[in-house]
């Protein structure tokens, strides 16, 4: 290599680390606070490691609180959440992706309108639909709130995704005698399921973080999801800052979790050989 | 195996006509090409005819069913993409299978239609592998195989070669023609490819904004093109056109009065044709003669410079002007390599060919 070359390279190397550390840095602080025990906390000045680590936060939160609750909870709203969304995306970003029909370009441009109001001026509103129903203070009224709100980006997400698989295939496969649902479920789908898992995990992380409905919603712990939980830690004249993030870095595993579970999708390119290479 | 009847199918996409009533009979077990310039509806056609696209107007009927109104998998036939289409993840093997699984075909019926469709197209190591591991050749005949392992009333292809290099080409252009030979299954097949056409079908049908400007042998839209489109589309290098006008008179070529008729070239020379009884004297015409039908001779009529020496190694390209229009002969006379910057031509009378006004052949 040319040494004009070996310079660039580094660079750019040095770059990438820059944001990674700027990126992962946050997150190494929660770990560290999480770990340092409370008479540290405000005694060592700033440090990158307390000098006695404790995992009494993680001890109190998992024994003693109400955190596996919302956990629970949580898990529940984003598992279901992402798997409502999912489905309903890929069967409308299917028919936006290959139909063309009379109402498409103000179905698209309703579902954009839904995108540009900020939520908290959907609050009152929401909250007087669902109550009638029954359904405040309940994680179904979550499931559907935050279904309704995640619908939108995520078709139009899997529709970009279908936008890329050749028409031909499913040509092909009707050719071949298939209706164009069994074409869609056999031939099509298959090769989505990056998109799948991409639009899952979006979903998902969507859902497990999102605190103002949640908090509007709903009341008491027994309903309650983990970012609402984490405000338990905030009393009037503290803040449990140990506590919270022992917290905080046990929601971060079923999200680490989830996306090890689905990354050999996310970055599977199963088209290639479709069509001519 | 099946006969396709379509009559005066028309297609607009909105407010746009494609195909402008189209008539066509296809016969059990023909093999119909279709050619025609980038955008003349081909592929529309074939499309129609398969079901991904729906008719305007008109009818098609398959084994005498209209089949306007049938789903694809309904009409039983098989389709060739230039794409190939094949299913990225699937082995070849089920690629192959997958149109006998969705018809619930037994499980030992479909082994042996895939091995027989495989040792066809000699495609039998080949079995396991996903499409993506295989080459563009090798695509091309599991494409192919798709379409052949169940036995369909017929045939279509959209281009299927043109992704190959020309090698290839010509090795799978003459499968294509054996398979047919084995299989007599009717066949439409759509291409850019003189040859492809000339060498396969039974009938081309020649296209142009829609229209479908002949249909007939090879041979009889090589001879006798129906008019100027067909003429300078068939053909390679393509037909030289010269305007002129249809004079009838006793000059003739002073071999025979009686067949004193000719066309006047611009210059005032005359260009000594058959007696034409479809034009009028004096009507503007157009002269059509192929490179390869141009005579060039001390003693030849014409004069023209020569701008250009192509050899091609089999023959050779000569680029002409006369009377300052592109004019293009081809021989195989390797003398031709040294031609002096003018040479002289004739041109033989039954090569030659009248169009008139229109663009209509007169005969
Ligand atoms: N979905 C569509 N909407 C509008 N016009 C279309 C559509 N599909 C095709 N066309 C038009 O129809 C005409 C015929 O297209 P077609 O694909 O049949 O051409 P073709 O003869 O197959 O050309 P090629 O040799 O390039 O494949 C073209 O002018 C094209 O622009
Ligand atoms: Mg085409």
């Amino acid at each position: 290599m040319r040494p004009g070359k070996l310079l660039l390279t580094g660079a750019h190397r040095g770059a990438i680390l820059v944001y990674v550390v700027f990126a992962l840095f946050p997150l190494f602080w929660l770990l560290k606070v999480s770990v340092t025990p409370n008479d540290l906390l405000y005694s060592e000045g700033v440090r990158m490691w307390p000098s006695r680590t404790t995992f009494e936060h993680f001890d109190f939160v998992i024994a003693h609180s109400a955190f596996p609750t919302f956990f629970k909870n949580s898990l529940i709203v984003s598992g279901a959440t992402a798997i409502v969304v999912t489905i309903l995306a890929s069967l409308s970003g299917y028919a936006l992706s290959r139909f063309s029909f009379k109402a498409k370009y103000w179905i698209v441009a309703l579902m954009l309108i839904t995108q540009m109001f900020p939520l908290v001026m959907l609050v009152a509103p929401i909250f007087r639909m669902l109550s009638p129903l029954g359904l405040t203070n309940s994680l179904t009224g979550l499931v559907i709130v935050y279904s309704a709100f995640n619908v939108p980006f995520a078709t139009f997400l899997m529709q970009s995704f279908f936008d890329g698989i050749p028409k031909d295939l499913e040509e092909a496969a009707m050719i071949d005698g298939a209706t164009q649902f069994v074409a869609f479920r056999q031939i099509i789908l298959p090769l989505t399921l990056p998109g799948i898992a991409a639009t899952l995990g979006f979903v998902f992380t969507a859902a497990w973080s999102e605190l103002l409905f949640a908090l509007m919603l709903i009341s008491g712990n027994d309903a309650a999801t983990f970012p609402v939980g984490l405000l338990t830690f905030v009393s009037k004249f503290s803040v449990d800052f140990g506590q919270m993030m022992a917290a905080g870095v046990l929601a971060l595993i079923p999200a680490c979790l989830f996306f090890l579970l689905i990354q050999r999708y996310l970055v599977q390119g199963l088209t290639a050989g479709a069509v001519k290479g | 195996m099946a006969s396709i009847d379509i009559e005066s199918v028309r297609k607009s996409y909105g407010p746009f006509p494609v195909l402008h009533g189209v008539d066509l009979t296809i016969k059990d077990g023909e093999f119909i090409v279709l050619v025609g310039p980038s955008g003349c509806g081909k592929s529309t056609l074939l499309r129609m005819i398969a079901g991904l696209e729906e008719v305007t107007s008109g009818e098609i009927r398959i084994s005498g069913n209209r089949v306007n109104d049938l789903a694809p998998k309904d009409r039983d036939i098989a389709m060739v993409f230039q794409s190939y289409a094949l299913y990225p993840h699937m082995s070849v093997a089920d690629n192959m299978s997958y149109s006998l699984r969705l018809r619930k075909t037994a499980k030992e019926k479909i082994a042996s239609a895939v091995g027989a469709a495989a040792t066809k197209l000699g495609l039998d190591p080949l079995l396991e592998r996903r499409p993506k591991a295989l080459s563009g050749g090798q695509r091309q005949r599991v494409a192919m195989g798709r379409a052949i392992v169940r036995q369909p009333k017929a045939f279509l292809f959209d281009e299927p070669l043109s992704n190959l290099d020309a090698r290839l080409r010509e090795q799978m252009r003459a499968e294509i023609k054996k398979l047919h030979a084995d299989l007599k299954a009717t066949s439409i097949y759509v291409t850019h490819d003189q040859i492809e056409a000339m060498t396969l079908a039974d009938r081309i049908v020649a296209m142009h904004g829609g229209i479908v400007q002949q249909v007939g042998s090879p041979l009889e839209l090589y001879d006798t093109p129906a008019n100027l489109f067909v003429a300078g589309f068939i053909g390679s290098p393509g037909m030289n056109f010269l305007e002129g006008r249809y004079v009838v008179s006793a000059e003739g070529d002073g071999k025979g009065a009686s067949e004193g008729a000719g066309i006047r070239l611009s210059d005032g020379t005359v260009v000594p044709v058959a007696r034409r009884t479809d034009i009028q004297p004096d009507a503007a015409v157009t002269l059509g003669i192929r490179p390869e039908h141009v005579v060039i001779s001390d003693t030849g009529m014409l004069e023209a410079s020569v701008d250009l020496v192509e050899p091609t190694g089999f023959g050779i390209i000569l680029h002409l002007s006369l009377h300052g229009l592109p004019f293009k002969i081809f021989t195989l006379d390797r003398d031709a390599l040294s031609a002096g910057p003018k040479v002289r031509v004739d041109f033989p009378r039954k090569y030659l060919h009248v169009f008139d006004e229109k663009g209509d052949r007169a005969d």
